[in-house]
């Protein structure tokens, strides 16, 4: 039960001459149950990347296998995949419709062809998962918060109860506490249902807080691709291509420097702590 | 799947037809246009023909970007045809059941599908060559007469370009809204007529919201930087006539002669 992406190639705009070579060659395992941030600047290929994983965009060249089946075959059933890979695009509060939250949320689900009594029942559920509380449940999706719509349209994709969910840049435009409630709810969302999660970001902050495996994407192509720690080693690269390791790793690079005997691989401020107060021998 | 549709899109290249001043390039247009429903004879069509091929050489376009928008007319292009073709009384040619093909109407049918193509593929050649923002200065240049009857052109001209600039935006929200809505399940394909167009409206909704929305945005934008309409309004790159616009006035004015005299003499 994996995601696998067979060298797989994108160019926008096919013939003209306008054309983008916006994928390179991407080859990637997405074993079940991992939780991943997909990184990269702006226009390194990240959303294109996404785009493919449930069949929206189909690649130029190479295959890409769900469970072991090419989702790109003639008889491959197209709406089941997408219903088992959740794709929640950027700013996915554009895309609320409903004339209430909770006949928004229905929209997923109902598309599957469940029951009514199915459908609300997921409905309900997805929007108790994302924190969101009963009272907005029958407010037009259009009279909330830019945080509560989001989570409301991060609910209509749950309610699809997804095996791997893909949120594309989940916490753009938010304020620090918005991200961090919508992070904190995915993460335990992660932990009580065992889902594959994809955090599409490009804030090393936001990522390596939560994640256990780290891509990096650069001009189309995996720059890097492993655990947290290993990837931040190479904060020089990163600072290179326009992104950045997490603050921690600067300091504790500076305290090492200063002869402080701190391991500089932390990536979160708990680790931090923890390596500092080992080093002050207490 | 919507990055196909070239309507009023502009061709980046070099080239003398490019380099023209915008008020040229529409004169000559709506000259090429009229000129079409002045000629009557296949002389005249020719000429059009031809007048026409040096445009599209000249123009460093490729020619498969000009036939892409006759693409959209292709339906409307068959209903003239037959319609005229099967329609147009006159000498019998063929006759099948009730329908019977007559020498005028085949005659008419080609001609209206002439006129049409070259029509679209004329305006196209402007469009390809010209950038929004000099057509709409263009065009705000030419009607300025109309201001005498106060008709406010320049408030229609900004209005046009706007439009025109909104249309890749629109697109590609759209792409964007209908990707989303597939993700969570939608289908715009399947299904009867009514059951297709109540799948438009997940599309739809958002689609006007984010129009607003953006209408909103732009107008805040437009008066924090006090924009008041066309008074006093003075521009950066103001149109001058340059040696080569006064050639292609030329040799605009000889075309339109020579349409006008084959239409007289021939």
């Amino acid at each position: 039960m994996s995601i696998i992406l067979d060298h797989v190639d994108y160019v926008y705009g096919g013939d003209t001459a306008l054309a983008v070579h916006a994928l390179k060659d991407i080859s990637l395992v997405i074993p079940d149950g991992q939780f991943i941030g997909l990184i990269g600047h702006t226009g390194s290929g990240k959303s294109t990347l996404v785009q493919h994983l449930n069949g929206l965009i189909k690649p130029t060249a190479g295959s890409i296998y769900y469970n072991g089946e090419d989702i790109h075959a003639a008889d491959y059933d197209k709406k089941k995949l997408r219903s088992k890979v959740g794709l929640v695009f950027q700013y996915p509060e554009h895309q609320l419709f409903e004339i209430d939250v909770f006949s928004d949320v229905c929209f997923g689900p109902k598309n599957l062809g469940l029951s009514k009594k199915e459908t609300e029942l997921r409905a309900y559920a997805a929007l108790k998962q994302v924190g969101l509380e009963d009272e907005y449940f029958y407010q037009s999706p259009f009279d909330l918060s830019g945080g509560q719509k989001r989570r409301v349209a991060i609910a209509g994709v749950l309610a699809m109860k997804p095996d791997v969910l893909v949120l594309d840049e989940p916490t753009a435009g938010l304020d620090p506490k918005g991200r961090d409630e919508i992070l904190d709810q995915i993460a335990k969302l992660k932990e009580e249902t065992g889902i594959t999660v994809i955090l599409v970001s490009h804030s090393m902050e936001d990522v390596a807080k939560y994640v256990e495996r780290i891509i990096v994407m650069n001009q189309g192509s995996v720059m890097y691709d492993g655990a947290p720690k290993e990837v931040f080693a190479h904060y020089r690269e990163l600072e290179q291509i326009g992104l950045a390791a997490p603050q921690v790793t600067y300091i504790m690079r500076a305290l090492h420097e200063n002869g402080m005997p701190v391991a500089t691989d932390a990536t979160t401020i708990g680790e931090a702590k923890q390596e500092i107060l080992k080093a002050l021998g207490r | 799947m919507l990055r196909d549709i070239t309507l009023g899109q502009y061709y980046q290249t070099e080239s003398v037809i490019h380099k023209l001043d915008p008020r040229v390039k529409l004169t000559a247009t709506i000259c090429f246009i009229v000129s079409l429903f002045v000629v009557k004879s296949w002389v005249g069509y020719v000429a059009a023909a031809v007048f026409l091929a040096v445009m599209i050489r000249l123009s460093n376009v490729p020619f498969k970007y000009m036939v892409k928008g006759m693409k959209a007319i292709v339906f409307i292009l068959l209903i003239t045809v037959v319609f005229n073709l099967f329609l147009t009384p006159g000498e019998t040619l063929v006759s099948v059941w009730k329908l019977r093909i007559t020498r005028e109407g085949l005659e008419l049918a080609v001609m209206m599908a002439v006129r049409l193509s070259f029509l679209i593929v004329g305006s196209s050649v402007m469009t390809l060559t010209t950038t929004p923002n000099s057509l709409t200065d263009g065009m705000e240049d030419l009607m300025k007469p109309l201001k005498l009857f106060k008709v406010p052109v320049h408030e229609v001209a900004m209005m046009m370009s706007i439009a025109l600039r909104f249309i890749p935006i629109l697109l590609e929200e759209t792409d964007k809204i209908m990707k989303a809505q597939i993700a969570r399940g939608a289908d715009f394909e399947s299904g009867n007529l009514v059951k297709k167009a109540k799948a438009m409206v997940p599309l739809l909704v958002p689609l006007f919201i984010s129009a607003f929305r953006r209408a909103n945005d732009l107008a805040m934008a437009m008066e924090a930087r006090c924009y008041r309409g066309g008074e006093h309004r003075t521009k950066m790159k103001p149109l001058k006539y340059a040696a080569r616009d006064r050639i292609a006035y030329g040799v605009l004015a000889a075309y339109f002669a020579l349409c006008i005299a084959i239409r007289i003499y021939l």
